[in-house]
Order: C-alpha cells, then structure tokens, then sequence
C-alpha cells in the first residue's frame, strides 16, 4: 500500500455544520471517503492509503483542483481507495464535500 | 490418534460407538452415567443426511434429559460440495446441527469437542465449533482451506502464502494456527488417558464464550475480544 | 453519517450500499453506530496481502428505531471484499448480538450481504461466525427475535449460509441467494457437469429466494425495495418461534420429511411439483404478488420449525 498525504491553506470553513460523513466503497476502481470536521477553518488535509502504486502526482493534482472548487476548510478527509479513476475520485470527493453542507 | 485409539483411551472398559457412513454414534460409561459419542469419521463430507442424522442424535440426548455430556469427535471433510446438496438447503442442516449442539450446552449437557483429523468450513462450524469446549489432538489439521484453494482465491503465489503462513495465525491452515485464534481450547495429551483430559476440560468450561480473549492472548486473534467489547461499551453496556 | 437514498419506497436493496439500507430500512433518524468509521478500527491483517481497508472493515452495526420500537441491526456491505467475514468484520457482529443479550431490543435485524469467510483471515472470520451462532442462540432463547434479511449482491453464503440458518426469522428477495457452497466453489471442485457457475437461472432455482421461501429456507419473500424489507421485518418480528427443544424437535421433524420427499430430486422445479405448484417452469417470472398467491396454498412452506 503507498500513503499520501496532502495540506491545503483555506480561505474559510465549508459551510454547513454536518461534523462527520462517509461516501463511496472500498472496491475495485471504487474509494471511500471519510470527512470530518475537526480542523482549523483555514486548513483542510487529505490522506489516502492506495493500493496502486506510483501515482503521487495524479493525486496531488486531483486533490488541488477539489480544493479549489470546494473549498474544504476545517475538513479532515480520508481516503481508502480501491483504485479508482481521477474522475471518481473527483466526483466522490465533490459528493463528500456537499454531504458536509447540510 | 485413530478414533479406535480415542474410544479405547476413553472407555476401557467398553462402549456402544460405532461408524456407520462415516457417521459416529454411541456411548459409553463416563463418571458414574455416560458420555454421549458424536461425530464424522474418516474425512467424511458432511452433507444434508449425515448432519440431520447427527442433529437428531443430540436431540435423543436432550429429550432424556440427565445432563448426558455429548463428545463431538471430528475428523471430517469439508461441507459436502454437490448441487443436490444445496438444492435441498445444506445451510439449514447444518445450522440445525449447530443448534441442537447449543441448545444442549444450554439445557446443561457438556458438549465438547474433539478434532483428531481434519476438518474444514462449514461442517467444523456445525460440529466442533458448535461445542462448549473443544479440544484438538497433535496431527490434527481443521482447516477453513487449504494454501493452494487460498492461492487460487487470493490470486498470491503459494510460496509466498506458505512463507507468510509461518508467523500469520490468523490465516495459515492446521491446529496450531485454530489454537492460536481461540477456536481451539486446548490440546490433549495422547500419551496419557483420555478421560480425565476430557473431565477437566468440562469441569473448567466457563459459561461466557471465550474464544476472542483467548485469541488475544495467544495472539492469534488481536482485536476481535477488544472490537466485541467495545461495541457492547458503545450500546451503553459492560 | 449515512448514505441516503433518494426514495426508499422504490430504492433497489440490492443496489443499495450497507448504509442506505438502514437508513431506508429504520424510522427516520434514529440510527446510532457502534463503532462508527471515524474510529478507524479497520483490518489489522489486509495490509499484509496489500489490500486497502475499509474504515468499518463492511460491517455497520449500531442501534435504530423500527416503527417506533428500538431495534440493534448489523448490516454487510458486500462489495467490500464480498462483504466476508474478517476479524474485526465478525467481532462487530458478535459485540451487537452480546449487547442484545443485555439490552433485550424488540428484535436483532441482520442484514446479510456476504462471501462467507475472509480468506485472508480465514481462521478469525470462521472462529467469529462460531461465536456469532452461538451470540444468536443465546439472544433467541432471553425471546428477542433474530431477523435475517438477504436480498444483496453477495447473498448469503458460507458461513453466512449457517448464520442465516440459526436466526428466527429470514426475509428474501428474487436475487438473495442462500447457500454454503457457491456455485464457482462447487463447480471447481467437481466440475461443470455437476454445477455450471455460469447458468445463472440454474444458480437462482437452486438457491435463489423463491426456491428458498418454497421450501421454508426463508419465512418471506419481498421485492427487492428497500420498503418491502422493511415490511417483511416488521411482519416477521411479531412471528417469530422460541428457541427451545419444541423448536427444534419440529425442526428435525420438517428437514427429515424434506429428504423423505425430495431427496431424489434433481431440478428445483420437481420439488416446487411435488409442493403442488402446478405450473414450476413459470415460477421464476412470477411477480412478488402473484408468487404470494401461490405461496398461500402451500400450506408446509410456512412454518414455526427454525
């Protein structure tokens, strides 16, 4: 398994006071996501536990841009990852971040 | 040991087993009344006949009541693997078998355990993981399946599997490995009688399932114990 | 904390994750987990195999409001390692039905959706599926029912097949399949000639929901929604038989007919024949409704003996 682990600086919180949420599975070309309020508002955190090797950089981009859009703040996010496609991985953690919102 | 071997150690003095279709029943004077014999012999699948000829064994047992301890002797295949078999719901025989076995511990009869060949899956569930108490002899070999089966399954190399079955209980075929993880209480001495073995092991059988802190304790089972217990915590319990 | 699904009445259960079939399956709300993800208590063997984990190793267990009346339930994601049992997987399980003991809720709903054992923890999740037998039969005889719900990708197999087999009561849909050995392990033992994995309608007469509920595998047949579920819990809660020696002595009486009257059956259609279904070769098309009708005039598949 390869462990990754990112640190973003936030401009705010996320709105919404959901404080914990889980979406996805762990199956092939599937992940999981754990997100948990429990950060400063200003920094959001993603760990991932993958068993496809060799793909830091693919990752790094593809948490960026979901920061980006989402902006995250307060959030600790967690990955166990199935090997899933970058555009799962986006669309499950945009899932995440709005069942976070409520 | 062979299960003459077992029944002579056991009852020197004479008994009623017999085998028949690789079915084991009969009994013979233990302690002043008798103990109840059970059980698979010869590696024999456990298909739907054997296991509701054996659930109706133990229920002749419960109805006459007396608290008759029940020896479970095993030395099974595994389920019996068949079409017709399953048509005919082999879960629910075997379940059936598992419960009567519980259901006698509960109205008080002794039921132990005892592995002295192989056994594997769901006909180890429906027998000797049903008692009480179980006990394994040396050269017994329970197993859930065998390396290659988990080769094939886990698509791993069987070198590798076989170099990590040495120090990885959890996973790794044969008694010791079921010792380990809690499954297996104790391992008897064939040197020495086996009936006093076997009275001590019922004398000292606790009335709460043991296996996860033994299991934690010998390593094989490092967390089940701590989970169970933490759940019970967590529904306002314990 | 939970999947949710957009409308349960007509939500699939078996495209349904673990979650959102609680969610569906319990009053509005009120679920608590044990355990829950955020405590990270996953599989302490996968990483050896260098296999990802999932936070609840795909056992969610926790307590719930069933119409107003507090209900433990213990579900099985199945595509998690076809929701098999592991370590930490079968404590879960084995932890709820101890509490159960203790709590007395007005049932234990287990929703099963699984393999049988984790290979690669073959000794744990078998040694747990012994303990969760055991757990069951201690929860029956304090007189809380054990419900069994299978209608998942997974089915009920192995192990999941005996545990199935010791609970009071069991619900299954069309695609909720009850076995110990699966179709791919018996034809790779013995052959394609004796079972062909790859005959699905074989594989559903055999082992498949109807079949079981035809022959008193099974107490109910639901729709695979996650609304017929709930009213198949509901109405089995209220029906369900001691664990006693009656019990089981009726028990041994209904599997011993069963192999007087079918044991030289090949074809799960001669014994839906002999049952007196008059038409077997249109069994597996019959809608939910219509099967009900059917299921009313066979008297026998309906029974107090598990």
């Amino acid at each position: 398994m390869e462990k990754l682990s990112f640190r973003h600086a936030t401009p705010g919180p996320l709105p919404g006071r959901k404080s914990q949420a889980i979406t996805g599975v762990v199956a092939s070309g599937n992940l999981e996501i754990l997100l948990e309020r429990v950060l400063e508002p200003t920094v959001c955190t993603v760990e991932i536990e993958t068993p496809i090797r060799g793909y830091g950089d693919v990752w790094e981009a593809v948490i960026a841009d979901f920061v980006a859009r989402a902006r995250p703040g307060g959030l600790r996010i967690t990955i166990n990852d199935g090997g899933a496609r970058p555009d799962t991985v986006s669309l499950r953690l945009l899932q995440g971040a709005r069942l976070m919102e409520v | 040991m062979t299960l003459a071997e077992i029944l002579d150690s056991l009852f020197p003095d004479g008994h009623t087993v017999a085998v028949a279709d690789g079915i084991v029943s009969g009994d013979g004077p233990f302690r002043g009344g008798r103990l109840a014999v059970i059980g698979v012999d010869g590696g024999t699948p456990l298909g739907i006949e054997g296991a509701c000829r054996l659930s109706g064994l133990v229920l002749d047992v419960v109805r006459r009541g007396g608290g008759t301890p029940i020896l479970v002797a095993v030395d099974s295949g595994s389920q019996r693997m068949s079409r017709r078999d399953e048509l005919l719901g082999l879960n629910e025989y075997l379940a059936h078998l598992a419960k009567t076995l519980l259901l006698a511990d509960a109205q008080g009869h002794a039921t132990i355990g005892l592995v002295y060949g192989h056994s594997a899956a769901g006909a180890f569930i429906a027998t000797a993981l049903a008692t009480r108490v179980l006990a394994g002899l040396p050269g017994a070999n329970p197993t859930v399946m065998d390396l290659p089966s988990v080769a094939r399954v886990t698509k791993l190399p069987l070198d590798r599997l076989e170099a990590m079955a040495k120090d990885t209980p959890v996973f790794a075929p044969g008694l010791d490995n079921m010792v380990q993880t809690g499954a297996v209480h104790a391992v008897l001495d064939p040197g020495q009688p086996l009936a006093p073995q076997i009275a001590a092991l019922m004398d000292d059988r606790s009335d709460a399932d043991i296996r996860d802190r033994l299991g934690a304790e010998r390593g094989g089972r490092p967390v089940a114990g701590d989970i169970a217990d933490r759940v019970m915590r967590e529904a306002g319990l314990g | 904390m939970i999947d949710r699904l957009a409308d349960p009445t007509s939500a699939s259960w078996y495209e349904a994750s673990a979650r959102a079939r609680i969610d569906g399956l319990l009053d509005a709300g009120g679920f608590r987990e044990f355990v829950g993800p955020e405590q990270r208590r996953m599989s302490p063997h996968l990483p050896l195999f260098d296999l990802p984990r999932a936070f609840d190793d795909g056992m969610v267990v926790g307590e719930g409001i069933l119409d107003g009346r507090p209900v433990l339930v213990a579900a099985q994601e199945g595509r998690f390692m076809g929701g098999a049992f592991g370590e930490v997987h079968g404590a879960k399980l084995v932890g709820l039905l101890r509490a159960a003991r203790q709590r007395k809720p007005a049932a234990v709903l287990i929703l099963f959706d699984t393999g049988g054992v984790r290979l690669q923890e073959a000794n744990a999740g078998e040694t747990a599926i012994a303990e969760v037998m055991r757990a069951i039969a201690e929860v029956r005889a304090l007189g809380v029912p054990v419900i069994g719900l299978i209608g998942g990708r997974a089915g009920a197999y192995g192990g999941g097949g005996l545990i199935a087999g010791t609970c009071s009561r069991l619900a299954v849909s069309e695609s909720g399949r009850i076995s110990v050995s699966g179709p791919e392990v018996i034809e790779t033992n013995r052959g394609a000639e004796e079972f062909d994995s790859r005959d699905r309608a074989l594989v559903w007469r055999t082992m498949g929901g109807k079949h079981r509920r035809l022959t008193g595998g099974a107490d109910a047949f639901a729709d695979d929604t996650v609304a017929a579920f709930r009213a198949a819990a509901l109405n089995l809660i209220g029906r369900a038989p001691a664990f006693d020696l009656a019990t089981l002595e009726a028990e041994q009486a209904r599997l011993e007919q069963r192999l007087a009257r079918f044991g030289d059956c090949r074809e799960a259609t001669e014994i839906w024949s002999r049952l007196g279904v008059n038409d077997p070769a249109a069994v597996p098309a019959t809608t939910a409704s219509a099967f009900d009708a059917l299921l009313s005039g066979l008297g026998e598949t309906t029974h107090d003996a598990r």
